[in-house]
């Protein structure tokens, strides 16, 4: 019942807001639909987590063996959550921005939220490739329509590139669905496929490359700066915050319990490209002027990591993973909300024409300060926790014959991600303000509410994690079970 | 044999409609009455009303596949006489003819999907051909139009002479013209029989624009009048593909290993050839051309696959593809500038034709919720589960992902680019008609057998 409303509120409310076409009422309209929804998988967690309401299963397409059948699991809920949260979260924090068609903006935006949902949903293989793409029709639309000067050529390559990591992913996915022993997709039937090893290898092959697109790994990331960049903040908050974590949830979901063997064989080269990704990202971030463009390779070097983490096989790994998959996204759309607030008001992202924020508007820096220590894991916030058993993970591996130079290099991208932000941090901040800032003026109270509730959720994570391990704890210990159930 | 009567009957009706009526909208009135009760006819057939029985002495049988074919080949027409019809006018002053002679190749599809002797084959292919000779050659006035008809009748005449020969070779081993005689026994291929294989499969590969024998598509297809070249490119090609298959089973379907390699590498040659040649192409017609011998390619998986999975997918591939294709150019006729900057903002100023062109655009590239993906999620999985051609699966997605770059390109103009004004003129029945053939793309796209149960449930049940 849960996983349907969750799929169903969205997509109504954005096809109906495909009528409304004055644009205060489409941003009312799709803000109660996102409160609505955030509400409803708090419900989904909270109130009604006994399995009958968690799972729904409806005949679809029987002479295929698939079925229109949902489920939430721990991850789902974080994930379903983590989704929830952003939206009302974006919608007042770009509360002031205006777009031309607004109303289109808006249900875009909300039938993008259900290709989301659907993803993290989704028990059918069928089903959850459906949703796959679902969630990338609306994003090429929002970022062609709304983006930047380049938003055409740019998104193109964005959506070239992910369409054929999801048609190899198809291919994979049809071919484990004959070797099911019931001909079904559902993910049930997948898990008991027992492919020898070597097809099992190439399958893997087959599957990683669709996720590492959309995660995305060195050496597919080059869709993701412009991207990011490009496209209207508010759709950069979906995709870096939520759309890339399709990717790592792909993996935990249909890659490592599928093809174990697969995984463990290729696991190094794989981990290899993470920690490389994890390397580049943080020294190429570090010589970027424009804000936006910092964010996105800050983030290449984040998600590498938790690719580095599940490559290496272990249980806390895969935990971390699971905290890091909330972190990241909370930190990356607060990051995102602090970027939007400086380009709205001064026309511009880059560092070098900016200073002495501090002074003019505090709370903005406040903000700023707490995400970006956030996003750099200190301890006490919530990316921490995460970093923290994502190495414990890394060290203690039995899989990786290398895992101890991955910790090496890995722990050099942290400190180097330090030394990026700090400086991003004192050039926009501190130092003498410029011609631009020196008229400043401190952030609205609406986005001072949001951002006030992204540092409290920051915080609270970092210090009293044991909710959120609690609940996803039961996911990672079957996905592990599954990773090693099938070692020949 | 319901269809095959009474399309040709219509043919002939059609034809004296010219001569007693000089209104238009009459003959466009009886084209399409006339077309829908063949519809009906044939779905009749479907459920065991045969209205004629004709001692047919072998030459033709009547399969649930064919007839099912038929209906799809029959009712892709008629929404093509609705959304197109009014078109047809602008061509030239014969209009009845131009309907008679649909019809006449309509007659040739209900016949090859049914053949079970060669000389059935080649009748069947032949009465499609002539007329299309006719209809490309249509615009009698426009020097491209004349081109492209000499080009396509002497290749066209060249592929079937070709075929003729193969048709000899395998009479000279079997001493027969019927696909079962020559499938029995025919264990391997000796050379005689290898030589009327490959004969035949290089004219079929002619006719279904298959790569390296798709030289006179583009060409007949761009001279052609547009409104011509939707049928020729949809209708008419997925008909070839049925010929194709119920051929090359019924006679070589045993020895299905020893050709597979060779259909593999059209296929693949095919997919690679007209997706790359789409890319370069500035006008949209041109570049649906090119599309459609790149779907030939998707198509020819069918056959490389030749299991049951590959033919119910044929079916349904011919039917999403024709939809879509037909939507396109209906919107295409509408414009002036065929070029892809004609396009351009088109959005703004009649946002029902760009968002329904935006879904047949999705379908033919293959987005999930359109059609237009499980038609190829079909073929894929056909070939996946033959297993032997996980090369060609691997060109099919690589292709099928360089479609998206030509077919996003319309919907890059109609939507982010800023345009001049072209006029265009379009009815509430037009854009109603269109929004309705996107909503079945749409159904079809989310309950494939949505179509087949409700057939299904109407005489079976």
């Amino acid at each position: 019942m849960i996983p349907v409303l969750l799929i169903v509120i969205p997509l109504v409310s954005g096809l109906l807001g495909f009528l409304i076409k004055q644009e205060k009422s489409a941003k009312v309209w799709s803000l109660l639909t996102s409160i609505i929804t955030i509400v409803v998988s708090i419900l989904g967690i909270a109130v009604l987590h006994k399995p009958e309401y968690l799972q729904t299963d409806v005949a679809w397409l029987p002479d295929l063996g698939s079925r229109f059948s949902l489920t939430m699991d721990g991850m789902s809920q974080m994930l379903c959550l983590l989704t929830g949260i952003a939206y009302p979260a974006i919608f007042i924090a770009t509360w002031n921005s205006t777009y031309k068609n607004a109303h289109q903006f808006y249900a875009l935006m909300l039938l993008m939220q259900t290709g989301l949902m659907g993803v993290f949903v989704a028990s059918d293989a069928l089903l959850f490739y459906f949703f796959w793409e679902l969630a990338l029709i609306p994003a090429y639309f929002l970022c062609s329509i709304w983006g930047g000067e380049r938003r055409v050529a740019v998104t193109f390559k964005f959506f070239i590139y992910t369409f054929v990591g999801s048609l190899l992913m198809l291919v994979g996915i049809i071919w484990v669905y004959f070797h099911t022993p019931d001909h079904s997709f559902a993910m049930s039937s997948f898990y008991k496929v027992n492919l020898p090893g070597n097809t099992q290898g190439w399958l893997f092959w087959l599957f990683f490359l669709a996720f590492a697109i959309k995660i995305p790994l060195f050496p597919f990331h080059t869709w993701q700066p412009d991207t990011y960049e490009q496209s209207p903040t508010a759709v950069t908050m979906v995709l870096s915050g939520i759309m890339v974590k399709m990717g790592v949830f792909g993996i935990l979901r249909w890659l490592a319990p599928v093809v174990p063997v697969g995984l463990w064989g290729y696991g190094d080269p794989a981990a290899s490209m993470c920690v490389i990704g994890m390397l580049y990202g943080s020294i190429v971030a570090m010589q970027q002027d424009d804000l936006k463009r910092f964010v996105a390779y800050s983030s290449i070097a984040h998600m590498g990591l938790m690719g580095l983490a599940i490559f290496v096989t272990s249980s806390i790994g895969i935990q971390g993973v699971m905290i890091q998959m909330f972190a990241h996204g909370i930190n990356i759309i607060g990051l995102w909300i602090v970027v939007e607030l400086i380009e709205r008001q001064f026309h511009t992202r880059k560092m070098s024409e900016l200073g002495g924020l501090a002074q003019k508007a505090p709370s903005l820096a406040i903000m700023l300060v707490v995400v970006s220590l956030a996003n750099v894991a200190l301890p006490l916030t919530n990316a921490f926790i995460g970093e923290f058993m994502m190495f414990n993970g890394v060290f203690g591996s039995k899989s990786s014959n290398y895992h101890y130079i991955f910790m090496v290099v890995g722990g050099i991208s942290i400190i180097l991600s330090a030394v990026y932000t700090l400086n991003m941090l004192q050039k926009v901040l501190f130092g003498n303000t410029s011609s631009l800032t020196s008229n400043a003026h401190d952030i609205k109270i609406n986005e001072k509410f949001v951002l006030a509730v992204l540092l409290i959720g920051i915080v609270v994570m970092g210090v009293y994690p044991k909710p959120m391990i609690e609940a996803t704890r039961h996911a990672v210990d079957a996905i592990y079970s599954k990773m090693f159930v099938k070692l020949p | 044999m319901n269809a095959i009567v009474i399309s040709a009957v219509l043919g002939v009706v059609m034809m004296f409609c010219g001569v007693f009526t000089n209104s238009k909208p009459a003959v466009r009135t009886v084209a399409i009455i006339g077309l829908l009760a063949l519809v009906i006819a044939n779905v009749l057939d479907m459920g065991g009303y045969h209205f004629f029985n004709v001692n047919v002495k072998g030459m033709l049988s009547f399969d649930i596949f064919g007839l099912l074919f038929n209906t799809i080949a029959f009712g892709s027409t008629w929404v093509y006489f609705l959304l197109s019809g009014r078109d047809m006018e602008r061509v030239g002053v014969n209009l009845a003819e131009y309907f008679a002679l649909i019809f006449f190749v309509l007659c040739g599809i209900a016949i090859v999907s049914s053949f079970s002797s060669l000389l059935m084959l080649f009748l069947g292919i032949e009465i499609i051909s002539i007329p299309l000779y006719i209809l490309t050659g249509s615009d009698k006035r426009n020097l491209k139009s004349n081109e492209a008809a000499l080009k396509y009748f002497l290749m066209g005449s060249f592929s079937t002479g070709i075929m003729l020969m193969g048709i000899t070779l395998l009479y000279g081993v079997k001493g027969s013209f019927n696909i079962d005689v020559i499938r029995m026994g025919t264990t391997n291929l000796t050379p005689m029989l290898a030589a009327g294989l490959l004969l035949l499969l290089f004219a079929m590969s002619f006719k279904v624009s298959a790569a390296p024998f798709h030289f006179w598509t583009p060409d007949a297809y761009d001279g052609s009048p547009t409104v011509f070249t939707s049928f020729m490119a949809t209708i008419v090609k997925v008909a070839g593909f049925i010929a194709f298959i119920r051929l090359f089973e019924g006679c070589f379907g045993d020895v299905q290993k020893q050709w597979q390699l060779l259909v593999a590498i059209i296929a693949a040659a095919t997919l690679f050839i007209g997706n790359i040649t789409a890319v370069f192409q500035q006008s949209v017609k041109r570049m649906l051309s090119y599309s459609s011998i790149a779907q030939a390619g998707f198509m020819l998986f069918a056959l490389v696959a030749m299991n049951d999975i590959a033919k119910d997918g044929m079916i349904f591939y011919a039917a999403a593809y024709s939809l879509a294709t037909i939507g396109i150019f209906a919107v295409l006729l509408k414009m002036k500038d065929y070029t892809f900057e004609g396009f351009n903002g088109l959005a703004k100023r009649q946002p029902v034709l760009a968002a329904t062109n935006t879904i047949f655009l999705l379908s033919l590239a293959g987005i999930p919720a359109t059609a237009g993906f499980w038609a190829k999620f079909y073929m894929l999985s056909a070939a996946i589960n033959n297993g032997n051609v996980m090369w060609l699966v691997i060109v099919g997605v690589l292709c099928a992902a360089i479609s998206v770059y030509y077919y996003f390109r319309v919907i890059q103009a109609m939507y982010f680019k800023e345009g001049e004004a072209q006029e265009i003129e379009t009815s509430a029945g037009f854009r109603g008609l269109l929004i309705a053939i996107a909503a079945i793309v749409i159904i079809l796209g989310i309950f494939p057998h949505w179509l087949l149960d409700q057939l299904h449930n109407l005489f079976y049940l």
